[in-house]
């Protein structure tokens, strides 16, 4: 134990290393934060945890390596199979919200919760059925394979991308829910829907939207990841987890809190490696927990109203 | 009241009478069978003192189950200590588990407790898949050392018997004194609740340790069932799994659950001989479920009696 703390030391003092693992942590958490902004979404405005969030990213990721496979690794094949995820997804789970979700609204929680986990159980078997349960690997795309030189060190292209990905998906959404029409709907959605109906708002079309868009953004982060991991059967498992955490620092349906959670997130696993080799998911649920004690709603959430 | 009570009392007599004579029929299948149900049922029933009674959406309910089963599999083999010692004290770590993550839970209510208690849950598996040297890590901790009593088909069968038969009395008692009336009345509207002077809070924490505690008695007869625990037990869905036996029966009702888990565990049996999809099975059987059955078998049994009573 002793030795690994002492192995960790030298590597922490490496500036170029700790450069590598400082942008290793960005990456992962914009990666993480495209994935998790979906779930938020979802989560604030139709107040219903999609546990099917996981699975919509591991098909995301499985639609793009069938893809780029289909199209035999031509250039700009890796973006068309992030595009594909995003239809495929967005077009599983207009199916899904239209044909069965809509009737369980009225509902339990516990009703809902549990739709999404039947939604797991047979996504996660029919990607199964269709893929096998080998592991894939997606190639870097077409000119990403190498690295970009920062003078005092290099970092590869993809991971780079990422993060610019990860800002651009921010900025993009930040502005779509302030500045536009269809945003303020949004955001009144999360506030009070029943206002919104009786203001003659088609709020079952909000709900439809903010499901295929969240669901699409889980198929992107997926594709997007496929390069980074190994595509394989249980990646839904473990990403579901870190949505969760990320989301629960954040505070539910919070753009920003998931933003930092991500954050948070991609630091602690990317630092914990290095220190506490094997239990990083460890140090990311003290995380959690020490957050919980101070803010039980989170970083940017609101203190929880109490039903009457 | 009292005379639906002696019902109930005499209906379960009857039940475990049956259940007693189960090795005469003489099919080792049937009483492997029957262990195995008896054992889901006692962890169906334990989640649903949180959940039908205190409202509580647990999603990491497996966490318990797993560490009852690791700490009785370690103190039982590892430590070498008798089944008098082991078994209680793998319950009192389940209980005290439950009342540390608890604490943290019942902070937060409705989808965000879910949420957490997921987190937890899937916690509990991230440790024992990692911590190989205690646990045995992915390849599971097997070998467990089984008292001679209970080393047989037969006696084990009995013992699991009478410990559930034991913990289903005790949860029955505990579902039907105040405290359990006084969790249906926070399920039903915290706030009142908490206006008429009940530490909602603090009885959402008992409610979680009580569910922790038995599901950690099913998780260690479990662990020496199989002579082994599996990491597979502490993953979520497994909470998820016996969440589904829960509602299938009926929440609202006190032995739903056990119902619920005997249907879902046969079904779970005669399927996986024909097909290694199960999972898309039980996902099919849950939106049913939800879409058509919301009140569980026991809910669908007394619509029926109620509308045949209404035309009679």
């Amino acid at each position: 134990m002793l030795a690994i703390g002492v192995e960790a030391m030298s590597m922490l003092s490496n500036p170029t290393f700790l450069f590598y693992q400082f942008m290793n942590s960005i990456s992962l958490g914009m990666n993480l934060f495209i994935i998790a902004t979906g779930l938020t979404l979802i989560l604030g405005v139709l107040r219903v945890i999609n546990f099917a969030h996981g699975a919509f990213f591991m098909f995301g990721a499985y639609v793009c390596w069938s893809t780029v496979t289909f199209l035999g690794g031509a250039v700009g094949s890796f973006w068309l199979g992030v595009v594909a995820a995003a239809v495929v997804l967005g077009a599983m789970a207009f199916v899904i919200e239209r044909g069965l979700l809509r009737y369980l609204y009225g509902r339990e929680h516990l009703t809902q919760l549990l739709f999404t986990f039947a939604i797991v159980l047979i996504v996660g078997d029919v990607a199964k059925m269709i893929w096998g349960t080998d592991q894939y690997n997606v190639p870097y795309p077409h000119g990403l394979g190498g690295a970009v030189d920062f003078g005092f060190a290099k970092y590869p292209s993809y991971p780079l991308l990422l993060c610019v990905i990860g800002l651009v998906v921010a900025v993009g959404m930040w502005l779509a829910l302030s500045k536009t029409r269809w945003g303020r709907i949004i955001r009144a959605a999360t506030q009070d829907r029943e206002m919104l109906a009786a203001l003659g708002m088609n709020v079952p079309l909000v709900y439809t939207g903010v499901f295929v868009i969240g669901s699409a953004l889980a198929g992107i982060g997926g594709a997007l990841a496929a390069p980074r991991v190994a595509v394989s059967p249980g990646m839904d498992a473990t990403i579901i987890i870190e949505c969760f955490i990320i989301v629960i620092i954040g505070g539910l349906g919070s753009l920003w809190g998931s933003f930092l959670g991500a954050l948070a997130l991609g630091f602690v696993t990317m630092f914990g490696t290095v220190i506490f080799p094997d239990w990083e998911l460890v140090l990311a649920y003290i995380l959690m927990l020490g957050l919980l004690l101070w803010r039980p709603w989170g970083l940017f959430g609101h203190e929880e109203e109490e039903p009457h | 009241m009292q005379t639906g009570y002696k019902t109930t009392f005499w209906i379960s007599c009857a039940i475990v009478l049956l259940l007693l004579l189960v090795p005469t029929l003489g099919s080792k299948y049937l009483i492997d069978l029957t262990t195995e149900i008896l054992i889901y049922a006692l962890f169906a029933l334990s989640l649903n003192v949180l959940i039908g009674y205190s409202g509580n959406i647990s999603f990491g309910h497996a966490a318990y189950f797993a560490i009852g089963g690791y700490s009785c599999a370690i103190l039982l083999t590892t430590y070498e200590l008798p089944l008098i010692i082991s078994m209680p004290a793998a319950i009192i770590l389940s209980g005290l588990a439950a009342a540390f993550v608890g604490y943290f839970c019942v902070k937060l209510t409705d989808i965000y407790f879910a949420m957490l208690t997921l987190a937890f849950g899937m916690l509990v598996w991230a440790v024992a898949f990692k911590w190989r040297a205690v646990t045995g890590g992915d390849d599971g901790f097997v070998g467990v050392n089984v008292p001679a009593f209970i080393d047989n088909r037969y006696g084990f069968f009995y013992f699991t018997l009478f410990v559930v038969t034991v913990s289903a009395a005790l949860l029955w008692l505990i579902c039907h004194s105040a405290f359990g009336r006084t969790l249906v009345a926070v399920r039903e509207n915290r706030v009142r609740a908490g206006f008429v002077g009940v530490n909602t809070t603090r009885l959402r924490h008992t409610a979680f340790v009580v569910a922790g505690t038995f599901a950690g008695i099913a998780g260690s007869l479990f662990a020496m069932y199989n002579r082994g625990v599996y990491v597979e037990s502490a993953f979520w869905t497994e909470s998820g799994q016996v969440l589904i036996m829960a509602l299938l029966g009926g929440l609202y009702s006190f032995f739903g659950p056990a119902l619920g888990a005997a249907v879902l565990y046969t079904l779970q049996v005669g399927i996986n001989q024909y097909t290694e999809y199960w999972p898309v099975v039980l996902g099919i059987i849950l939106l049913i479920i939800l879409m058509f059955l919301p009140d569980g078998i026991i809910g669908l049994a007394q619509k029926l009696r109620s509308q045949f009573s209404r035309k009679a």
